[in-house]
Parts: C-alpha cells; structure tokens; sequence
C-alpha cells in the first residue's frame, strides 16, 4: 500500500499477528498496570516481574490496534531480562524516536502530511541548541521521571534494534499515543514498583 | 449552481449527484494524491456554496448585532435571522415556529437545555426517565448528571440482536416514567427505532417525550407531529449547515412554563438589582449574542435540500445503503460484518462496518490512503459499545452527495486493508 509502508513494516505486522509475551503473571509476585487511550478505546495491560534489578518476565494483555499491539510486543522482547535502569534508558530513546524523530522524517521531504510544525515535535530547531547525544538533553540529571523531557540531538536507533522499525509512526501524528501506550505503562509500572 | 431537480418537480425524480457535488467545493479537493470520498457525514457533513454565500453576504452586507438595533441594517440582520428560524420551523412542521424554534450552538446544548431547564423543574428524587442503549453521549451524559444530582431512576430499551431496539419492556419501563428521551436514528448503527409507536406509548403513559434527531434530520422529512414528539434537537453542521449553530424544536406551552436555561442579554423583559422578568419565547432561551451567520447558514442549507426534494434526498439514501450493502456483501463477502438492521427498512445510511478483525484504526489508515473519510472510534456511544462486545466500530456514513462510485472506492479500500492484514 504506497504510502503506508513507513507505518505498516513488515516487524510490525509480524508482531501484530503473533504477538510475543502475551498473557498474565500472577500478582503480586508480579506488577500489573492497565493502559488506556480514551480516545480509541485501545487498551494495553503490563505484568512485569522483577528479579532484584532485572526484569525477569514481562506479559502482555490487552486490545488494540496494529500500532498499539505490535509496540507492546516490541517492548516486552526488548525490556526482557534487562536491568531497570537499562530498560528505563531503552524508554528514553523510544519516547525520544517517538517525538524529535519527526523533525528528520520531514527533512527528508516524506509525505505525512502535518510535517514539521507538529504540536510534540517542536521541529529540529527546538532540538539543536542542547547539541551533544541523547544524553545532554537531560535538564533533570538522570535518574528520576522519564516524563516529557525536551530531549535533545539525535536518536540512536542501533540501541532500539527492531524498535526502530516504529520510527514510520511519527508521520502520523494520531497514532503516536498508540505507539507510546504500552511504553507509559511500563513506566508506571517501574515507578510504582520502585516506590513501593 | 446545478440543476436541481433536472426531472421537474413532479413523480419520482432521482438526485443528479453528479450535478449536485460541483456545489461542494471541498468534495473537489484531493487527499494523497486521490479524489476524496467523504463517508463521514454522521459526523459532519459538507457544506454547499449557496450556504457559505449566504453567511459571506450577511458578513459583508448585513451584519449587525440582532434584537436591539433601530438603523437600517440592524433591522434586516434581524429579519434574516428570524427568517431563518421560520424556515427551519417549515422544515420540521413546526405548528408555532416563531416561538417554538430555539437556535442553540448545537443538538447537544439543545438537549441539555431540556434537561436543566425541563428536568430540573420537574424531575424529583426517585422520578423515572426512559432512555436506550443506543443514544449519543450527548443524550445520556445531561440525564446522568441530573440523575447524580436529583437520585433519578434511569431505565434503558435494550438494543436486540438485530440491532433494533427491544420494545418487549417499554409498557414495564414506561411505568411510572416522567419523561423518555430516544434517538430517531442511531449514529453507531443506523437503526430508525418506531419513534412515534413509543412516544404514543409514553404519552398514554403520562411522560413527556424528546427525540434526538440530529442523524434523521438531514436525510427524513421531520415533522415534529407525526413523530409525536414534545421536544426536538437537531444540529445544523450534519445537514449542510454550519458549525455553531443547533436547534431545539419544543411545544410552545412546555416551553413557556420552563424557566431560562442561560442567563444575559436577551433573554429578559426586566432586570433589577433584586430579580429579573424572563423574555417570551423563543428569546427567553438565547442568552447573549446568538450565532446569527450560522442561523442564516443554516437557513439556506434548509432551502438547498428542499431545491432538491426532501423525498429525493431520502429515496437517494434508501437506494445508496441498499446498494452499499449489497456491494460489499458481493466484493467481501463473510469477512465484512455490518454492526446494524440488514436491508433498508428502519435503518438510515449509516454503516459500522467490521472487517478480517481489523482494527478499526488500522482500517481508517488505509482507507485515508485511498482517500475514503471514515471515522474510528466509540462514536460518542461507549455503552451501546460495550453492548456490541467492541471497543470501536469503523463506520462509512452516506448522504446526499455520495454515489456509487464511493461505494466501489470504499469496498476497494477494505479489501486493500484486507490483504495489507490479512
């Protein structure tokens, strides 16, 4: 379908059909925390395991759409056996592929019709003064809330592996809370746990 | 300007909606690269040139604030805005319509008008309102309010699996009931429910009756006395008109026992320090400054469809969902399900379609792609929603300026999201 092949990849499509850590964990041991976009209706529910540091298992619950679906299925392969903090960074440069990415898609002159003046975005101009990698786009210094940070520089979608295949989302302003459903929830689910 | 009515007026003419779309600009417009097929009128509809003509002109020759002005284009600012509520009033036979047509900024403010202003006088702790399973958030969430407010007992006609609704309880629910609000035609499913059967059976039942006509408006000749209604709203956006601008339709003594919906200028006789002395109807419900363009829009958007026919317009519908049904049943076959009443009898042009368990977002995407407008989502009706077991529906609505060859792009669309998911 011309046009759509950005957002359709055929990794998304795979993880859409045969989606990958689907199900429940028993909780407690496990966390559970459900995800909700009110304006689709798309629900996505997160059971994480936590071994000390280590995520040791994560499920997948909940019904979306491809987008929605197929991102969860990604994260919980990718966040799998990593440490909370790894995985915490790994949440970083998503929400960062998932926003500032934008600004180079347009560059690039592909379609996507909102270009570069959308809302999130604040366009390349808005991310080139903090210069230096992801990490100098930090004003908190680390460790604390992932939440909304104007993030700087590029992305480095090496460290997103198969991840990076979400990156066609961006042309599509609308889907983007479906792409990031999944990841907020994780989120919470880490600050709860951590909290508790 | 097309011609309208190509046949004369007489005998069972068609619309001519290839002549009648070069009146839409925006149906001229294209969308990635495609001509743009708008299924989405159960939202919005599309606007004609005479309609935006008509609010351009009031904007540069006319305007000027209405109700208080002596020169003279004040006094026919006012004269286009009064003619506009006479209109409309034509529109859905209205015995009284100079002072029974109520402008408001849409159907939903014209419901919850009914609501604060009729209910909170007459509804008490424990008072019975009838509503169904299949109204618009914008006919439950006014009655749910009042209802945490007042203690009301809110009873609900349960939508069957056809996809009608269930009168076997009416008499059962009825019972005791003060008021029922119903929709005329649903904006999710397309059903036309009996109106007038039920509010015959509420009337001799004591409670007063309010139809949501906002979807049945646009496409059905209304008339406010053959529907046995005692209020009813409408929007202006779905029927050719403007955005901003609403109607409520109410019997002229239900209205003139009702205190002020709104408080300002306008809508009194007298103000003092101590108190005030509403205005007569229909002033006393538009407080403020009244969208006066919009009503003239709306005005004209009234006297475009009857150019047309009002019987040609839904004579169109009824072939146009008949042959969308029987388009995409021949090209999808049993992968595609239509969340409604088969068959054109007691149902309008509005089809919730599921697809291959596509999601419905995913559908709209690719669709958009092809340049098909449909919408995605819970349509403001979550309850009727969760009733069908979805969270979403992907829904193609028809009117007036759709043909068949929209069908054929939508049925083409869905099998191209078909094998992109399948």
């Amino acid at each position: 379908m011309p046009g759509l092949e950005d957002l359709y990849r055929e990794i998304i499509l795979d993880h859409y059909r045969s989606p990958r850590n689907r199900g429940e964990l028993p909780v407690p041991p496990a966390h559970r925390v459900d995800g909700y976009n009110p304006l689709c209706g798309d629900e996505v529910v997160v059971y994480i395991q936590l071994d000390g540091d280590t995520i040791s298992d994560i499920r997948i619950g909940g019904q979306g759409c491809s987008i929605s679906q197929s991102s969860a299925s990604l994260m919980s392969q990718a966040v799998k056996g990593r440490s909370i903090s790894e995985a915490r960074g790994l949440v970083r440069t998503f929400r960062q592929m998932m926003s500032l990415h934008e600004a180079r898609i347009a560059d690039s002159g592909a379609p996507g019709g909102a270009g570069a003046g959308e809302p999130n975005g604040g366009g390349a101009g808005a991310g080139e003064p903090n210069g230096g990698g992801a990490g100098a786009g930090e004003p908190n210094g680390g460790g604390g809330s992932d939440d909304d940070q104007d993030y700087g520089g590029e992305v480095d979608l090496d460290a997103l592996g198969e991840l990076a295949a979400l990156q066609g989302v961006v042309k599509f302003p609308v889907r983007i809370k479906c792409a990031t459903l999944s990841w907020n929830a994780l989120t919470q689910a880490l600050d709860e746990m951590l909290s508790s | 300007m097309a011609d309208l009515n190509p046949s004369g007026a007489a005998g069972e003419h068609r619309l001519d909606v290839a002549a009648l779309r070069r009146d839409f600009p925006l149906l001229e417009r294209e969308v990635h690269g495609r001509r743009i097929v708008y299924l989405d009128s159960a939202a919005s509809s599309q606007r004609p040139r005479s309609v935006l003509a008509a609010m351009d002109a009031y904007y540069e020759t006319t305007h000027a604030n209405v109700h208080r002005g002596v020169y003279a284009i004040a006094e026919e600012a006012d004269r286009l805005y009064e003619d506009a509520r006479l209109t409309v009033g034509r529109f859905i036979g209205a015995p009284h319509p100079e002072r029974e047509v109520i402008f408001t900024k849409n159907a939903t403010e014209a419901l919850n008008l009914v609501a604060y202003s009729w209910g909170r006088k007459n509804l008490a702790e424990g008072d019975a309102v009838v509503l169904t399973e299949m109204e618009h958030h914008a006919n439950l969430v006014p009655w749910l309010m009042l209802a945490e407010e007042r203690n009301l007992d809110l009873r609900y006609l349960r939508v069957d699996e056809d996809f009608r609704l269930d009168l076997a309880d009416l008499d059962r629910l009825l019972d005791g009931a003060r008021l029922v609000s119903c929709t005329v035609m649903s904006n999710v499913l397309g059903t036309i429910p009996p109106f007038a059967d039920i509010a015959s059976a509420a009337h001799a039942a004591g409670a007063i009756v309010v139809a949501d006509a906002a979807q049945s408006v646009p496409h059905h000749a209304a008339d406010v006395t053959a529907l046995g209604c005692d209020f009813l709203a409408f929007s202006g956006h779905k029927m050719l008109g403007p955005t901003g601008i609403g109607v409520l339709w109410g019997h002229e003594e239900l209205l003139d026992a009702m205190p002020p919906f709104l408080g300002g200028g306008g809508m009194i006789r007298d103000v003092r320090l101590d108190g005030f002395v509403p205005a007569e109807l229909p002033a006393k419900f538009e407080a403020g400054t009244p969208p006066i363009a919009e009503a003239i829009g709306l005005g004209e958007a009234v006297r475009y469809i009857e150019r047309l026919g009002v019987d040609a317009v839904e004579r169109h519908q009824i072939h146009l969902t008949a042959f969308a049904q029987e388009r995409l049943a021949e090209k999808l076959g049993d992968d595609l399900r239509i969340l409604g009443p088969r068959g054109v009898e007691g149902r309008g042009g509005v089809l919730s379609i599921a697809y291959k368990d596509i999601h419905p977002h995913d559908l709209a995407q690719v669709l958009d792609q092809a340049g098909v407008c449909i919408r995605a989502g819970h349509h403001c009706a979550k309850p009727l929603m969760r009733r069908l077991g979805v969270t979403a529906t992907a829904r193609a609505s028809l009117y007036l300026y759709n043909d068949e060859a929209d069908i054929d792009a939508l049925s083409a669309a869905l099998a191209d999201a078909g094998s992109l998911f399948g």
